[in-house]
């Protein structure tokens, strides 16, 4: 995914020279065509996020559109009262690529892991919050993030997503994308966690449960139009995120359910508030915390069918 | 009397500015205002000679640009943009007021001069940085001016830019620091001890001075001693609170605002 995003982004920059991209000392290899193509809009600030964002600030008030890339907590996190003000504030054209969603740096552990930064980007003025979920989504983001006006996240699992779509969507801002038809049960996920999904459908569906599945790949703006309509024809609905289980999708959901005073059920799928001591790969950790195809197979299951609807 | 009478007009305009500043703060009763009155000279310095800015080129790209990082000293700033009429005298009445045009920090404004919003310290520096970045990749010839304060230099992300700029050798960015030795809980050399100043700069490549900073043919001289080779630092030394004898050097008055006698006290002593 981050590749794609990447390559899509050097070739953009062939025809557009105010594209300028920073990192603070992350990628390795993956800048190196748009480096040596491009030498004078390629800089790596060093070990020093907060500066990366407020250095992408003043380029892009100069005209600039830059796009500021490493590993999400520190992206986000660390330079967070920058972001707010500097570029989100402003309203400045700089996208802000993490990678790293929930657990995508397993065994680098929790300083590595991007568990809060939907929640703490969608409620920041002016920005546009994205996951792709796979390779194809994330060309697709690449021309877009440009051609759009204004601070932009957008949250990278690491390299090496397989490919959800046979073949290319009408990926748009805010336009949610219906994988699949199904009845009764719907299921929203972003990122990472659309192809956990698809596979948990299928798992459910050998079970004969076909749940609907929809794409929720922006959350800001969001698709209320979506919610809606999966609102109106759904009994059940959830929510799946690799991400705080408070505070992200399932809370966004949450909310516009809320207001059009949704009577079926809802549950979100998330990461909780304290984790385990036990260490592990992505997919290991995913399993853990109800992330797998299996663990969140098992949950559509058990809400839908066995009438376990506890929260 | 000074020989040179621009310098003469300078202090003028200083003591002019020094009354609206008062006059802002005495009536909203507004903070901040030692930390107005010190940099008084260094922002008529710039904008009354050495700024190429001006209402007409305010969104002009080769425009030079100033940021306030010390946001909270805008009053000084409000009254200079003013003086240069970027400001409308509705604008300025509009100071620190319901539905009012200027609040306590600066919200960004090109149409009234305003670069960046500020308040928050440890910003401007950065994206001034950024800004002469893009001069650079560009080839355009402006020059960008972020005034800070001393205690300012706390912030971390000061010291990210200050290596960067040295590093990338950003000889257009020309960082001025207000020193005035106290900042909102004491004086700097007791809440973090920031000397060796100077050297601190110098070490990270960037090419200091160190003045005083209301003397303006100090400050003329060092605009014409700048590297072209290094960022520029231009060390301000000055007094909080100068040109009110009972302001000047006391912490008191980070927050605190004149009453009606101080008010009337410190205009006579600035009229003097």
């Amino acid at each position: 995914m981050r590749t794609a995003f990447f390559q899509e982004l050097h070739e953009l920059a062939k025809d557009h020279n105010d594209i300028v991209l920073l990192t603070a000392d992350l990628g390795f290899q993956l800048f190196d065509e748009f480096r040596a193509k491009n030498p004078n809009r390629f800089f790596d600030v060093g070990v020093a996020e907060t500066s990366m964002i407020g250095i992408a600030s003043g380029l892009a008030l100069c005209g600039k559109v830059v796009y500021c890339y490493t590993i999400i907590p520190f992206l986000i996190m660390r330079a967070y009262e920058h972001i707010r003000l500097d570029a989100a504030h402003h309203n400045l054209n700089v996208k802000l690529v993490g990678v790293g969603g929930g657990f995508t740096y397993g065994m680098e552990g929790f300083t590595h892991f991007g568990l809060e930064d939907l929640a703490l980007m969608r409620v920041l003025p002016n920005m546009t919050v994205v996951a792709p979920a796979d390779p194809i989504e994330a060309r697709c983001l690449a021309k877009i993030s440009y051609e759009t006006q204004g601070p932009m996240y957008i949250r990278l699992g690491k390299s090496g997503d397989p490919i959800i779509h046979p073949t290319r969507p009408d990926f748009r801002l805010g336009k949610a994308l219906w994988m699949t038809e199904g009845k009764n049960v719907a299921i929203f996920a972003m990122g990472s966690m659309v192809l956990a999904v698809i596979q948990a459908r299928e798992i459910l569906r050998k079970r004969g449960l076909c749940p609907t599945l929809v794409n929720m790949h922006t959350l800001k703006p969001l698709d209320k139009e979506a919610i809606i309509q999966i609102a109106k024809t759904h009994d059940i609905i959830l929510s799946v995120e690799e991400h705080r289980v408070e505070g992200g999708l399932g809370t966004a959901i949450g909310e516009i359910l809320l207001e059009i005073r949704y009577n079926g059920f809802y549950k979100k799928i998330g990461i909780p508030d304290r984790l385990e001591k036990t260490i592990g790969c992505t997919d290991f950790l995913r399993h853990l915390y109800g992330l797998s195809p299996e663990r969140i197979a098992e949950t559509v299951w058990k809400t839908a069918k066995t009438g376990d609807k506890e929260i | 009397m000074d020989a040179n009478p621009q310098i003469c007009e300078y202090k003028e305009a200083a003591s002019e500015i020094r009354k609206i500043v008062l006059r802002l703060i005495h009536e909203t009763c507004s903070p901040h205002i030692g930390s107005s009155l010190s940099c008084v000279e260094i922002l008529i310095a710039l904008y009354f000679r050495l700024l190429d800015v001006s209402p007409r080129s305010a969104k002009d790209p080769n425009r030079d640009r100033f940021i306030l990082s010390k946001g909270h000293a805008c009053p000084t700033l409000y009254a200079v943009l003013y003086k240069k009429n970027f400001l409308s005298q509705a604008d300025l009445d509009g100071f620190a007021q319901d539905g009012g045009a200027l609040e306590h920090h600066p919200a960004m404004d090109l149409s009234r001069g305003i670069e960046i919003s500020t308040g928050s310290l440890g910003h401007g520096l950065n994206m001034g940085t950024g800004m002469a970045l893009a001069a650079r990749i560009d080839g355009r010839s402006y020059r960008v001016f972020v005034l800070m304060s001393d205690g300012e230099l706390n912030e971390g992300s000061n010291w990210e830019a200050i290596m960067f700029a040295g590093h990338h050798k950003l000889t257009n960015l020309i960082a001025l620091v207000d020193a005035n030795k106290i900042q909102a809980l004491g004086r700097t050399k007791e809440v973090l001890d920031l000397e060796p100043f100077g050297p601190k700069w110098s070490s990270f490549g960037w090419h200091v001075q160190e003045i005083d900073g209301h003397d303006f043919e100090q400050i003329f001289g060092a605009f014409e001693n700048l590297s072209s080779t290094r960022p520029n630092v231009i060390i301000l030394h000055t007094v909080k609170g100068k040109g009110v004898s009972f302001m000047e050097d006391r912490l008191l008055w980070h927050y605190k605002s004149p009453d009606a006698q101080e008010y009337r006290i410190a205009l006579e002593e600035i009229a003097k």
